[in-house]
């Protein structure tokens, strides 16, 4: 297997002087190619402010990321992000199928064809076909982050970043939507890494899981995930595996706050702010 | 259909209205002849090449400045809400300017810019820029970050940016500025004829009827010209409106 993501002491500081706010601090990992990597964390721990380092959607104050052995400097070519708010990440004067094929607009190799059969292919993949033609605020909540999740897919990304993308839709959906996920993970060895405040989602997704501590974030254990490829909500949250690791995940994070702090850059360690975990 | 009848009903009962108070002498008829004289004058009018020369002159001028307008308005929006710095530092004047009625600058224009039809255009232009400089800045300051960040996480260069979400974004407010510098551009236009005097125009109409012979029928048959004319102007740019931003209106009612 190839590393797909380097992550080599990355840090990220939002302000300077008196206001300076360290939200990412040190982290180095890495995703190996083909591989689902899930990072749980606190919220508020810095976990969009790492993807969109990662993304290069913002410049790490510290540290290096680099994709497939290249430096990421600004918005690499062959990653995708999906976000949380599918809401607001979606152009509501676009179409389904014209949100979808937007990043496939810059590409010129692409004929106006081609762009459509890869925009029907990707919603395909997410179980929406034929929705094309229908506007985002036409759809239910779910159906709205599987366009986000298709737009992506469409890009045909080398690396998929997925900031909390189940955490604002209802249990039900969500179920169906990790499902989704990992299927189409598998059908397509896609790298996927995906961040999450939700310790059963972790384990549930992940082939491995990376736990990360309170403000500002580190990793307080990187662990493999030991569930048979296929998983399923009702079986695979029911057996040991699961439930022992899901519990390690949660030992882990609530002890996170109290190992000992790095030097604190700027800001007092607080280590009396209640946690706030699912 | 419900509302249009209503619509209807409304009118006529107000055009009856008027025709009584008229017809039973509670007024002069010189100063408000009744509603069917007016009516007939009105229709006279709209076969009468010379008036209806007027009425081009005033659409034209009217036309001309909201095209300025909206090519002056947009990009200083465009500058004014993406650059905080910018709007802070020119806030004390565009507040200064902004609340100076157009018809007080009329001497000043008349010195600039002469007498001709320039006047008044420049008027409406000046009037005009308002309405849809506010809606623009607005709108581009307004522009809600997650969609930049989509829009460069789908690799979209930050100029590209401003054409393929800044503007498409912005649109519905900004045409909801256009509309309303309509109305006023209109407004503007046919009081500067009338107050300034003009080659021709409705308000210059107007201003002949009311001084020289006295002519309050033709005065009020010009004026309902000018009012159907905003009526049909409005009603045209409402329903574009609504076609053209229809995800607009939903999204936006429904977020509410
Ligand atoms: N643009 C910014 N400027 C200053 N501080 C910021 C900015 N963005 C985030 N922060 C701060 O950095 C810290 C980490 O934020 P971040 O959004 O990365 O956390 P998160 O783990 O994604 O949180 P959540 O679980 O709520 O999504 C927070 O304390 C936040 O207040
Ligand atoms: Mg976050």
């Amino acid at each position: 297997m190839s590393t797909m993501l380097n992550v080599t002491g990355l840090s990220h500081r939002y302000g300077s002087g008196e206001n300076a706010h360290v939200a990412v601090n040190d982290l180095t990992f890495v995703v190996e190619t083909g591989e689902l990597a899930c990072i749980v964390g606190p919220s508020g721990c810095g976990k969009s402010t790492l993807l969109r380092c990662i993304s290069g959607l913002i410049e790490p104050t510290g540290g290096e990321v680099t994709l497939h052995g290249d430096r990421v400097t600004g918005v690499p070519e062959d990653l995708a992000v999906v976000f949380q708010d599918y809401s607001r990440s979606l152009f509501p004067w676009l179409t389904v199928r014209q949100n979808v094929e937007f990043p496939l607009r810059w590409k010129r190799n692409l004929s106006r064809a081609e762009r459509r059969e890869r925009a029907e292919e990707a919603l395909s993949w997410v179980n929406l076909p034929g929705v094309g033609g229908k506007y985002p605020w036409q759809l239910s909540g779910g159906m709205q982050q599987r366009v986000s999740i298709a737009r992506a897919l469409a890009r045909r990304p080398a690396l998929l970043l997925m900031d909390e993308p189940f955490a604002s839709v209802d249990a039900q959906t969500r179920f169906e939507l990790e499902d989704l996920l990992r299927s189409v993970q598998v059908a397509h060895g896609s790298t996927i890494l995906l961040v999450t405040h939700d310790i059963d989602e972790s384990v549930y997704l992940g082939d491995r899981v990376l736990v990360l501590s309170k403000s500002p974030a580190r990793i307080v254990a990187d662990l493999p995930v030991d569930l048979p490829p296929e998983r399923d909500q009702i079986t695979t949250r029911e057996s040991k595996n699961f439930v022992s690791l899901r519990g390690e995940v949660a030992r882990l994070l609530h002890g996170g706050g109290d190992a000992p702090e790095q030097a604190p850059t700027g800001e007092p360690a607080d280590t009396t702010e209640p946690s706030t975990l699912a | 259909m419900r509302p249009v009848v209503r619509n209807l009903v409304g009118l006529a009962a107000f055009l009856v209205l008027w025709e009584g108070v008229a017809r039973l002498g509670l007024v002069r008829q010189e100063d408000l002849p009744p509603a069917s004289v007016v009516l007939e004058q009105t229709f006279g009018l709209l076969g009468n090449e010379s008036f209806l020369r007027d009425v081009i002159a005033s659409v034209l001028a009217w036309a001309i400045a909201l095209g300025l307008a909206i090519v002056i308005a947009v990009p200083s929006g465009l500058l004014l809400g993406s650059l905080p710095g910018l709007r802070v530092a020119t806030r004390a004047v565009v507040e200064f300017l902004r609340p100076i009625p157009s018809v007080a600058l009329i001497p000043l224009v008349i010195l600039v810019v002469g007498g001709g039809p320039e006047s008044k255009i420049a008027l409406a232009t000046y009037a005009a820029v308002w309405p849809i400089l506010y809606n623009a800045i607005y709108a581009f300051d307004e522009i809600d970050p997650l969609l930049i960040d989509t829009a460069r996480s789908c690799g979209v260069s930050r100029a590209r940016i401003l054409a393929s979400v800044a503007l498409p974004h912005a649109a519905p407010f900004v045409f909801t500025g256009i509309r309303m510098s309509a109305a006023i551009g209109l407004i503007v236009v046919v009081s500067v004829e009338f107050i300034a005097g003009a080659a021709s125009g409705i308000g210059q109409f107007i201003l002949e009827a009311t001084s020289g012979a006295g002519r309050m029928d033709l005065v009020l048959a010009g004026t309902i010209v000018a009012g159907l004319l905003g009526y049909l102007i409005n009603e045209g740019l409402e329903r574009l409106g609504r076609r053209m931003f229809r995800w607009h209106t939903v999204s936006t009612a429904e977020a509410m």
